[in-house]
């Protein structure tokens, strides 16, 4: 009797908690629109991608090669962040004696929590004059890439382990009663189980490096261009919007949010396809 | 009832009074840092007054104040040919250096050296003079102050330069090129005083032969430098005190703390 009753005040409640929660990313959108709305109706939306290169105040509005440097900046971090990643969470996982396994799992904890400006810093203080010295001026695609892969590593480890964690433990005892060995037993058994835990983890930690802004704009150099090679600067979408959002008046403004819209819509997508592969997964 | 007509009568009486002490300022965004703190100031030293400071740019500080949507505009630059019907009442000069790393030997370069050198055409400090380096080009992001003052001294445009590196604000522009032994870069002169003061490894080149700091800024000898102006087509007593307040040495530090040099008078 009194159950049902809790029940009819806490739904309500819990109802319109969810929906402030969905309000909110609606909110964000709304302004993301009306802030790129003059851009969106006195331009040709293919100027975004058809002019040659990123000069607004000139009345040039390509973003092409911005979209690019974001896509390739994130594809090398994941491309560093996941084997190691997955291989710290396997040694965790499966290997590591008990003390060890509390100790880097608190290490990986604390490298989740690391402001990504300090990582920034680091990458601008040290990274940056060390690789000056044997391909100038430092500041570059894979720098950035490399940055990034520290930063979104304990993401990729974090969402792994609790990958592995959570495959029920027939699996391991099926696994040694017929006397599989281990590395064939994670190899074989573990890791294709959890891939799909896995790879959602992987899309959550890619959204990340997508979106990440500070770093990027401190060790990518923010030059507008299509990069020759991993050494030359590039400039993200995030970095564009950071650097001159502030300044910015009328189109140019304009213009950013269109990038900011162009950003949100990549994360959304990246973040629907994690939740779909989450949702086919057995035992996640 | 009675109690609630006469608290509306309240509220609309301190409305218009409100009305009288509010000032209004909008303008550009290099300027607007400073005159929000000196506001500040102001406000402290005048209870009662409101100051409300909206930045958008030294265009629609020109606007503004010639609509009469604000009391007085901010301006980053000297009023042109065309804005006559306006008066400038400059608070304070702003600067910028060319800086190079710490190490570098070079001693002075040209104009033409610098155009040179920001549009590609000079790519390694041998050809300048200096030992065998590849330059790294450091400019700023479009719509920064010190942007459009360092392409309006060389008659340059943005997608003229072909940079290597670019930054925002000026420690950023700072941080960079100390810690690239190639790099040459642009900054307000204040700040890189002041990094240079604390052991920074950056190095300010002289411009036409004149030396780049705050008291040739002060002076008006350095020559890539502008003013930082209020602009108002007609005077309330309000304003004008407001004015004499932002141009009296009681603010000085606040100008100081921005890296301007307060105008000289």
């Amino acid at each position: 009797m009194f159950q049902p009753h809790a029940d009819r005040i806490a739904k309500p409640l819990l109802a319109a908690a969810a929906l402030v929660c969905a309000a909110v990313l609606v909110l964000i959108i709304a302004v993301i629109i009306s802030g790129a709305w003059p851009a969106l109706i006195s331009q040709d939306l293919v100027v975004f991608i058809t002019d040659a290169s990123w000069y607004p105040l000139e009345g040039q509005f390509g973003m092409l090669s911005m979209l690019l440097a974001s896509l390739l900046v994130m594809m090398i971090a994941i491309l560093l962040a996941a084997p190691m990643g997955i291989i710290c969470a396997i040694f965790i996982a499966y290997i590591a004696p008990v003390r060890v396994q509390k100790i880097y799992r608190f290490a990986i904890a604390l490298l989740a929590g690391m402001p990504s400006v300090v990582l920034g810093l680091w990458g601008l203080t040290v990274l940056v004059p060390l690789v000056n010295k044997w391909s100038p001026p430092g500041l570059s695609l894979l720098l950035a890439g490399i940055v990034l892969a520290v930063m979104i590593l304990p993401t990729v480890a974090l969402t792994s382990l609790a990958a592995f964690k959570s495959l029920p433990i027939a699996l391991q005892q099926a696994a040694s009663a017929l006397g599989v060995r281990q590395h064939v037993q994670i190899l074989k058994v573990f890791i294709p189980a959890a891939s799909a835990a896995i790879l959602s983890g992987m899309l959550l930690a890619m959204a990340r490096a997508l979106g990440e802004t500070m770093v990027v704009l401190m060790v990518a150099g923010n030059v507008v261009q299509f990069p020759s090679g991993l050494m030359e600067p590039v400039r993200t979408l995030t970095a564009n919007i950071a650097l001159e959002m502030a300044y910015a008046t009328d189109q140019h403004r304009a213009a950013l949010f269109v990038s900011g819209l162009l950003l949100t819509a990549m994360v959304l997508v990246m973040m629907s396809f994690a939740a779909r592969i989450k949702g086919h997964n057995d035992y996640g | 009832m009675k109690l609630t007509l006469s608290f509306i009568c309240l509220m609309c009486l301190s409305g218009l009074t409100q009305a009288d002490n509010r000032l209004n300022l909008t303008g550009s965004s290099t300027v607007a840092p400073v005159v929000m703190e000196i506001a500040k100031r102001f406000e402290s030293v005048n209870p009662g007054v409101r100051v409300d400071v909206q930045t958008g740019g030294s265009t629609r500080g020109v606007v503004d104040s010639r609509t009469g949507m604000a009391d007085i505009g901010m301006v980053s630059r000297a009023l042109k040919t065309n804005e006559s019907d306006l008066t400038a009442h400059t608070i304070a000069r702003d600067g910028v250096s060319i800086i190079v790393h710490g190490s570098n030997d070079i001693m002075e370069l040209s104009e033409a050296e610098i155009i040179a050198i920001y549009i590609g055409k000079i790519t390694n400090w041998s050809e300048v003079g200096g030992e065998d380096r590849r330059i790294t080009v450091v400019n700023k992001a479009d719509g920064r102050a010190t942007l459009e003052l360092f392409l309006a001294h060389f008659s340059l445009k943005n997608s003229q330069i072909k940079a290597q590196a670019v930054i925002g604000d000026n420690q950023q522009g700072i941080k960079t090129v100390s810690g690239n032994p190639g790099a040459i870069g642009y900054v307000s002169i204040g700040a890189a005083e002041y990094e240079q003061s604390v052991g920074t490894s950056i190095k300010l080149l002289p411009m036409n032969g004149v030396a780049a700091n705050m008291q040739t800024l002060a002076n008006g000898e350095f020559p890539i430098s502008r003013p930082l102006n209020l602009v108002t087509k007609s005077l309330t007593p309000l304003s004008q005190q407001f004015i004499e307040f932002a141009q009296s040495p009681a603010v000085a530090d606040l100008i100081k703390a921005q890296y301007f040099v307060p105008a000289s008078r």
